[in-house]
């Protein structure tokens, strides 16, 4: 796998007016700041201060069991939930980059292209694999056909999915199975250049063998990308993830390494969680 | 089943029980239902096709009545001219007229009195029905679906679930239970009488187009509806805007939905005489549309339409076998006309059905 491909991009395009020290943000430095978040639907709370710092360039996982809040603020970090009616922020902040990425003079579409997201069931469109990939640059005005092929050979290679579609790049992106339809997802993501990818249970429709291929993709991608995934699955947490945040009742209970989360819980309610007791 | 038992070794032998017969009765009414309505379609269908394709084809090359198709309806004339039955239309008719008279006067003679009887609209043909009703189908589906489209973009796309956008939806339901005469009626007082286009094309367009603009809006939104979610995530999740995800990612694969429904559309908006009767259409008119001093006059006058022909020839003349035959040759035309625009669209949305599959 070509992983140095996408490494050599620059970054460009800042969120909004980022301060001057954070260009150089060395790796394992806080790059999302989430502190004393309170979010609702509607009327319904559905986080409960939360108070999160996630490194640049490592997997961050959130577990818990179902309607623990974890799906709902991975889908703060790039504002999916503003599709939501009813749903706000009441309190706190999320920094990326020192950005409140809440603020007014955020732009939610500029965020998207700067932290994107894979989702629990693979959606590729029903295009070609060539204009799946090309998708997120053709709505920013890229026409060059040059630099399209190149982008989704690169994207393509760094989702490990190069060698066994780059015979069929104009067939429909339908065609390929359901692993190959998520590291589609993956490469139409990272096709884009984001700086942090969001990944929601992104192997919960997948057998075993295409579980471990994401999970080894996984592996390589935080080589350059922020990586934070939710997954109801602990081993892959376990597997795949640098550090894991336990999250019950839209409460965050414990955050650590995943290490410790998973060998030396300091609450209860995580050990017994982790432990197989609930949940 | 090669060796047999005996029937009490049988436990599922079947049993005269009252729900079994009561089975097979009903499965009959249904049947004889279904082939009741059916046959019913058919014949009307055959009466059409039977009585049309006489004043529809001819036995000799070119195998159609041309006239038909090319002229406009004249007022057809019926007379004995020298022991011999004649049928004329109505410029023919001057012409062997005035041609008499003369050979009369050359001769010395007092002009021949012809007593002729005269049927309206029973002669020539429907050229100018046809084209007036492709001219009604086209403006109005343009209006129909632009603005239907658009609304339905908005109500499945744009708007918020709250209490004013219910009521939107519940009125434009409500509206597509509008019996048509009343979609008529508002026509003429809103175009035809306040904004004074008179009976034109441009009334009729916009009053055919509300008529069928609330069946195009429900199914163009249950169509928008049925594009998964996870299409418009992931296009947003890369950075689109909501109308370029629309545009892009959502529309296209919505057109077959849109397209099927303006397939009812246009046979609706082709079929109906209410409407158009205070609005657009016109019982007679000498000039094609387009034979007009400047463009923009094309759509402020009145046309003739296919149905609104029917309806003149078959109720405002006694019934005669000389009518009879412009009545089923424009009821097949019609029918074949309308057949042939709603094929059209089936073809095109098949394609585009095959484009997209997900």
């Amino acid at each position: 796998m070509d992983s140095t491909a996408t490494a050599s991009v620059p970054r460009s395009r800042p969120l909004a007016t980022p301060p001057a020290s954070s260009a150089g943000a060395e790796r394992g430095a806080t790059l999302i700041d989430i502190k004393d978040l309170d979010f609702y639907y509607g009327a319904k709370q559905a986080l409960f201060d939360i108070n999160l710092q996630i490194p640049d360039k490592r997997v961050t996982a959130f577990i818990g069991p179902s309607g623990c809040g974890k799906s709902t603020l991975l889908r703060c970090l790039n504002r999916m939930n503003d599709l939501i009616d009813g749903t706000s922020v009441k309190r706190g902040a999320i920094k990326i980059r020192n950005v409140d990425i809440y603020g007014r003079d955020v732009d939610p579409i500029e965020l998207r292209k700067r932290v994107g997201m894979v989702f629990q069931k693979s959606n590729p469109f029903p295009k070609s694999i060539y204009e799946n990939i090309t998708y997120g640059l053709r709505i920013q005005g890229v026409k060059n056909k040059t630099r399209l092929d190149e982008v989704v050979e690169k994207s393509l290679r760094g989702a490990a999915l190069w060698d066994e579609v780059k015979d069929r790049l104009h067939e429909s992106g339908l065609g390929l199975s359901g692993g190959q339809q998520q590291r589609l997802c993956i490469a139409r993501t990272i096709a884009v250049e984001p700086e942090v990818i969001l990944m929601d249970e992104p192997c919960s429709a997948l057998d075993p063998i295409a579980t471990a291929k994401v999970e080894e993709l996984i592996h390589e991608l935080k080589k350059q990308f922020t990586i934070i995934i939710v997954t109801h699955s602990m081993q892959q947490a376990a597997r795949c993830s640098d550090q894991t945040a336990f999250f019950y009742m839209g409460k965050l209970i414990e955050f650590d390494a995943t290490h410790n989360i998973f060998m030396n819980p300091k609450n209860p309610q995580t050990e017994a969680y982790v432990s197989g007791r609930f949940g | 089943m090669s060796s047999p038992l005996p029937d009490s070794a049988n436990p599922f032998a079947p049993r005269p029980t009252p729900a079994r017969r009561l089975e097979g009765a009903v499965s009959w009414i249904f049947r004889i239902a279904t082939y009741f309505v059916l046959a019913c379609g058919l014949s009307i269908f055959a009466t059409i096709f039977w009585k049309g394709s006489a004043t529809v084809f001819r036995a000799e090359f070119p195998f159609v009545n041309t006239a038909f198709f090319t002229q406009a309806p004249e007022t057809l004339y019926v007379f004995e001219w020298q022991g011999e039955k004649r049928e004329m239309g109505d410029k023919e008719f001057r012409v062997f007229r005035e041609a008499e008279a003369a050979k009369a006067a050359a001769e010395g003679r007092p002009a021949p009195v012809i007593r002729a009887d005269s049927y309206a609209h029973s002669a020539g043909g429907i050229f100018p029905n046809v084209v007036g009703t492709v001219l009604l189908v086209v403006g109005s589906m343009t209006i129909a679906l632009t603005l239907g489209v658009c609304a339905a973009i908005y109500l499945s796309e744009y708007a918020r679930d709250t209490a004013a956008v219910r009521l939107i939806r519940l009125a434009i339901l409500n509206l597509a239970g509008v019996p048509s005469i009343v979609f008529g009626l508002f026509g003429f007082g809103m175009f035809v009488i306040f904004f004074d286009w008179n009976v034109s094309l441009l009334a009729g367009w916009f009053t055919l187009a509300f008529m069928v603009l609330p069946v195009i809006i429900t199914a163009s939104e249950e169509s928008l509806k049925a594009v998964p979610k996870g299409f418009r995530e992931g296009s947003l999740a890369l950075g689109a805007t909501k109308w370029q995800t629309i545009r892009k990612n959502v529309l296209p694969y919505a057109l077959p939905g849109i397209l099927t429904s303006s397939i009812l559309g246009i046979a609706r908006v082709a079929g109906e005489t209410a409407p158009i009767m205070f609005t657009a259409a016109f019982v007679i008119s000498d000039r094609l549309p387009w034979q007009v001093e400047k463009f923009s006059d094309m759509f402020f006058q009145g046309v003739m339409a296919l149905p609104y022909h029917i309806y003149v020839v078959s109720s405002k003349i006694p019934q005669n076998e000389y009518t009879e035959r412009m009545q089923y040759g424009t009821a097949f035309v019609f029918l074949f006309t309308v057949g042939l625009i709603a094929l059209t669209s089936i073809l095109l949305r098949n394609k585009l059905r095959g484009r997209y599959k997900w």
